[in-house]
């Protein structure tokens, strides 16, 4: 589905982001994968001719700049920008940990919009272009304990929705994937207990496994969506019905 | 072409501008079609003409022929 096609994912270390850039080498792109850390999985993957790893921090201008002119002169072009990179908390309104939420805004919010303004000049100049942003169903909902998170995810699903308004006339596609809880490896190991009951509110009654989720990154990345722009796709086995 | 002509024709796209109306009075302010969305074509034909990408503050400060000249010439580009 994406033969031919280059893609920059970030938060590819784990979780989403990996199986996202696994996914999208399977399907024939030539994939940058970018993460501050974790990118070791790269060298095992039986993809290393078409996932190239890059470790960098995304708050770093510079660095992002370096990355996407690296990509431009390699490729001479960016098809697909998957925003996965993520910093998440849980903490009530009074507890807030302002350090902590202003790097989340940071993460979460200004990278990725950085990384949008970067891609999408390239990508306006090629006249094409699909960009995925990773929200939550707590970006639009709204969540007890999760003030902060969903204020900053509420954040990507608007920064979607205004760019989409801006990049459409030039045939770029901006999208935000609203997952509801994601059985990561982090989840499974420290949250699930915690939140053992809200898993069985869950109307599949389990959590979405992160190839799940990396599957709408296909569909949202490959020509089959090509219609399809400034929405929030929820992915969250019902919660949110 | 040289890069001064490939610079000019970047205003010539953009404008319709000829080269001798070209100069140091050729800016924002002296021309009524110079807009935000025209600054923006001239950056991105700047970019892809002379293969670069500019930082938001260049971007900013294109708002003259003499201010782009100058934001070429700190990225390397001699005219």
């Amino acid at each position: 589905m994406l033969q031919g096609k280059v893609a920059l994912i970030t938060g590819a270390g784990a979780g989403i982001g990996k199986a996202t850039a696994q996914l999208f080498a399977q399907n024939g792109a030539i994939v940058y994968a970018v993460d501050i850390k974790g990118l070791d999985w790269v060298a095992d993957s039986g993809f290393q001719k078409t996932i190239i790893p890059i470790e960098l921090n995304i708050c770093d201008f510079h660095a992002v700049k370096e990355a996407v002119l690296r990509i431009k002169k390699e490729q001479g072009k960016i098809d697909i920008l998957a925003n996965i990179a993520g910093l998440i908390s849980y903490e009530f309104m009074s507890m807030i940990d302002f350090d902590k939420f202003r790097m989340m805004l940071e993460v979460n919010v200004v990278a990725l919009i950085y990384l949008m303004q970067l891609t999408s000049r390239l990508m306006a100049r090629q006249h094409s272009g699909s960009i995925i942003n990773m929200a939550s169903m707590v970006g639009a909902k709204g969540a007890k304990g999760q003030l902060s998170y969903s204020a900053s995810k509420g954040a990507v699903i608007a920064a979607t929705k205004s760019a989409a308004k801006e990049l459409a006339e030039h045939a770029i596609r901006v999208n935000a994937i609203a997952p509801g809880m994601v059985g990561s490896d982090r989840f499974k190991a420290v949250l699930a207990e915690k939140f053992a009951q809200k898993i069985n509110d869950i109307p599949f009654g389990r959590l979405a496994e992160p190839e799940e989720i990396a599957q709408l990154c296909l569909f949202l990345a490959s020509d089959a969506s090509m219609y399809i722009t400034g929405q929030v796709i929820g992915i969250d086995g019902g919660i949110t019905m | 072409m040289n890069n001064l002509d490939k610079y000019n024709d970047i205003f010539a796209q953009v404008f319709g501008a000829k080269v001798e109306e070209l100069g140091d009075s050729y800016s924002k302010e002296n021309v009524s079609a110079w807009d935000s969305v025209h600054q923006l074509n001239i950056i991105s034909l700047m970019e892809e003409i002379f293969d670069l990408m500019l930082d938001p503050e260049d971007i900013m400060a294109c708002t003259s022929y003499n201010a782009g000249k100058e934001i070429l010439a700190k990225n390397g580009i001699e005219l």
